[in-house]
């Protein structure tokens, strides 16, 4: 027996009266959340008590407070909630097996021309992707200056003052029902510091991050860009991310301290049955920049805004964001900027696209406080609309407390037309390669602002999710 | 009928899809390969309808007629296998795709000429594409803007060219290319159509037009005249130059039954 498998073992012994294994060599909590399971899940994390009691304060709140009656139909997901498992460890959650991958995302997989041990990665089925040469080259460059990337629950373990001074300051349990959900059952995500003056040229990337919990249902993310710091992180990947499990309900923190540059790059294509109710969200200081770049593919259901709160004078906020809903799904989707300091400048830029039944919203809020004077904000969002069953909706609320403010919002909607089709078919290609170019032009803004392999790849996925579309 | 024939279409009638209106009532015309055809006539005769019929655009309905292109029932095709097999239709009023660039839209469309599972030579392409856009004295920026996105007229007319120039047609349907150019940009236009024709004087053209001016520059070698739906005159260059003088008020002295067949 492997050396880590033995240890896995002794785990479990030590553990099992905490949980019910029964006849499964499996460790998880009990399917539905009660206060025992969030109990359970602190003491298995060996967590301080402030963390438990931060726990069941917020689950606390996660009960008392409603569904949310906007966005994407929730009505299904009470059913969801009861039934799921709010925390499984990693390995076990790894358990089954590549035969039980559907076909249709070994066929993706295949088709993105994926390597086989990324599939079985992206699948849940084998160990952590170790691409170990750059990892540990960039883990070096790291360490020398300064830069903590490690799992959150090794965040909280090494770093607790870090930690603790800056955890739940951007996106408190009481935000919101998921908010609080996540509060009390978070596991997995990321912790990340980049020191005072660190510029980060190659970006940190979540998979990099060997052998550690990632892409829980309830990842929890921690990122601090100290004062002057520059650095690009990015999250998930294009391929469809096939899981199990039906709800996704994460948070991501990020403090942008002054004069700091921080990007957060996430491309998300969750499979068909999921739940996606996602809090983002920055606190930017001073002469700081924000910019979220966010992809939302795949999902029953998603609901996610990423926000910035531009707290500090001069502080800069960017939201560039993809929504592409095919039959069946719902992307709400969109961003929030907040501006709370003289002479804040935010811009977003949402594309979506919708097709078959899919439906795609644009939810957006800017809202102005009197005294952010000669702050600017410009809204500009674009629905493509691939046949006549899609649907497409814009949802923007503006709330402008300042005189000097300046604030503009601009929607369009655009069909693919005969004409266009005719066009590019009279040069030879097929109507579903037509309706591919016209897509990947739409989206091209925001597509040139990924990183190339992320680029190429979200092209690929757009003309695997045109293919059939006609007709 | 010679055997060089390219392009053959007989009794041609058609009508606006999903409606009743006819507009082409019975087009005959013969393209022999290598030649130069002109269509003229007055506005809503049918002269754009037919370049698109043959194009294969779904906004039209053929109700009878055959149409045969190099020995193939040419309206049985897709209107993009119409163009691997050869056809290619400058728009009169081409269409934009913001966010593709001019060079990635060629290279998908040379690729989507190769059988499966072949690749495009991204080198050669690129040769190519440089090449002719020296032909059409086009400065090398081009090939990156959006495909008629932002372009005046006459831009958008040259890159119908280039994208001909590149494709290499075997039949070049060419939709009142000439409107919207000033002089200059006609002859450049002009000089780039008759280099085609030197490289490969097997290729066809059928040029549609109001005005004589495209036909100083480029010569056809029949000059037909459509009017409602028909062509009712067919003739050499001479026939153009007289539309020109006397206007069409000539042709309605003529009666469809008296088509000068040459």
């Amino acid at each position: 027996m492997p050396k880590n498998e033995v240890i896995e073992r002794l785990d479990l012994d030590r553990y099992k009266y905490d949980f019910r294994t029964e006849d499964m060599p499996v460790f998880r909590t009990e399917p539905g959340l009660s206060e025992d399971v969030v109990r359970a899940i602190s003491r298995y994390k060996e967590e301080p008590d402030w963390m438990l009691e931060f726990r069941l304060k917020a689950y606390g709140l996660y009960m008392k407070k409603p569904m949310p009656e906007w966005g994407a139909d929730l009505s299904q997901l009470g059913d969801v909630l009861d039934q799921i498992y709010y925390y499984v460890r990693p390995q076990d959650r790894m358990k089954h097996s590549w035969q039980d991958v559907p076909d249709n995302i070994k066929d993706t997989f295949q088709k993105l021309g994926i390597p086989e041990a990324e599939q079985k990665v992206l699948a849940g089925v084998g160990a952590q992707y170790e691409s170990e040469m750059v990892y540990h080259s960039l883990k070096k460059e790291w360490e020398s200056k300064g830069v903590i990337f490690d799992s959150i629950e090794d965040g909280l373990k090494k770093h607790p003052e870090l930690f603790r001074d800056h955890f739940a300051t951007v996106v408190p349990p009481a935000d919101n029902k998921f908010a609080a959900l996540n509060s009390a059952v978070w596991s997995g995500g990321s912790f990340v510091y980049i020191p005072k003056g660190v510029h980060l040229e190659t970006p940190l990337q979540a998979y990099f991050r060997v052998n550690q919990e990632r892409m829980g249902q309830f990842e929890r993310t921690l990122i601090i860009a100290d004062e002057g710091s520059r650095a690009h992180y990015i999250e998930g990947c294009t391929a469809p991310v096939y899981s199990t499990e039906s709800f996704h309900s994460g948070v991501i923190e990020i403090v942008v301290a002054k004069d700091a540059r921080f990007r957060y790059t996430t491309i998300q294509n969750w499979s068909r049955n999921m739940y996606n109710l996602v809090t983002q969200r920055a606190l930017v200081r001073d002469g700081a920049t924000m910019e979220w770049l966010d992809g939302n593919l795949g999902s029953k259901a998603t609901m996610k805004y990423p926000s910035c709160y531009l707290v500090g004078e001069g502080a800069h906020g960017s939201i560039l964001s993809i929504a592409y809903a095919s039959n069946g799904q719902h992307q709400d989707t969109g961003g929030k900027v907040v501006h709370a300091a003289p002479r804040t400048t935010s811009t977003i830029v949402s594309k979506s696209i919708s097709r078959g039944t899919g439906r795609a919203s644009y939810r957006g809020l800017c809202k102005v406080y009197e005294g952010s004077t000669a702050s600017r904000s410009n809204v500009e969002c674009d629905a493509l609309l691939i046949n006549e069953t899609a649907r497409t909706d814009t949802y923007p609320y503006i709330e402008i407390g300042e005189r000097s403010a300046n604030v503009g919002h601009e929607a369009t909607v655009s069909k693919i037309g005969e004409e266009q089709l005719f066009y590019l078919m009279s040069r030879g290609m097929s109507e579903d390669e037509a309706m591919a170019m016209i897509v990947r032009g739409f989206i091209e803004p925001i597509a040139k602002e990924l990183p190339l392999e992320y680029a190429v790849e979200l092209n690929r996925l757009i003309e695997l999710e045109m293919e059939g579309s006609v007709g | 009928m010679s055997d060089t024939t390219i392009l053959s279409i007989e009794n041609l009638h058609v009508k606006v899809a999903d409606e009743g209106l006819a507009i082409l009532k019975g087009v005959d015309l013969t393209l022999p390969g290598g030649e130069v055809h002109a269509v003229m006539g007055p506005n809503g005769s049918g002269k754009s309808t037919l370049a698109k019929v043959l194009t294969g655009h779904p906004g039209y309905e053929v109700v009878a007629g055959t149409v045969v292109f190099d020995g193939r029932d040419l309206l049985e095709l897709e209107p993009n296998e119409r163009a691997c097999a050869g056809i290619f239709l400058a728009f009169q009023y081409p269409v934009e795709i913001p966010g593709v660039s001019i060079a990635n839209f060629l290279r998908t469309a040379m690729q989507s000429r190769l059988v499966e599972g072949e690749e495009l030579d991204l080198f050669d392409f690129q040769d190519l594409l440089l090449d002719r856009m020296n032909l059409l004295d086009m400065d090398v920026s081009f090939a990156e803007r959006p495909v008629n996105d932002g372009f005046s007229g006459g831009e958008k007319k040259r890159n119908e060219i280039l994208q001909m120039a590149v494709l290499k047609p075997r039949l070049a349907l060419m939709d009142e290319t000439d409107s919207g150019l000033d002089i200059d940009a006609l002859k450049v236009v002009a000089h780039g159509v008759n280099t085609l024709r030197c490289e490969d004087p097997t290729m066809s053209v059928l040029l549609i037009t109001h005005y004589q001016r495209m036909l100083d520059y480029i010569r056809p070698d029949v000059v037909h005249v459509m009017v409602d739906g028909r062509i009712v005159r067919s003739g050499g260059p001479d026939v153009a130059v007289r539309l020109e003088e006397e206007g069409y008020a000539m042709l309605r002295e003529a009666d469809a039954r008296t088509v000068v067949q040459m």
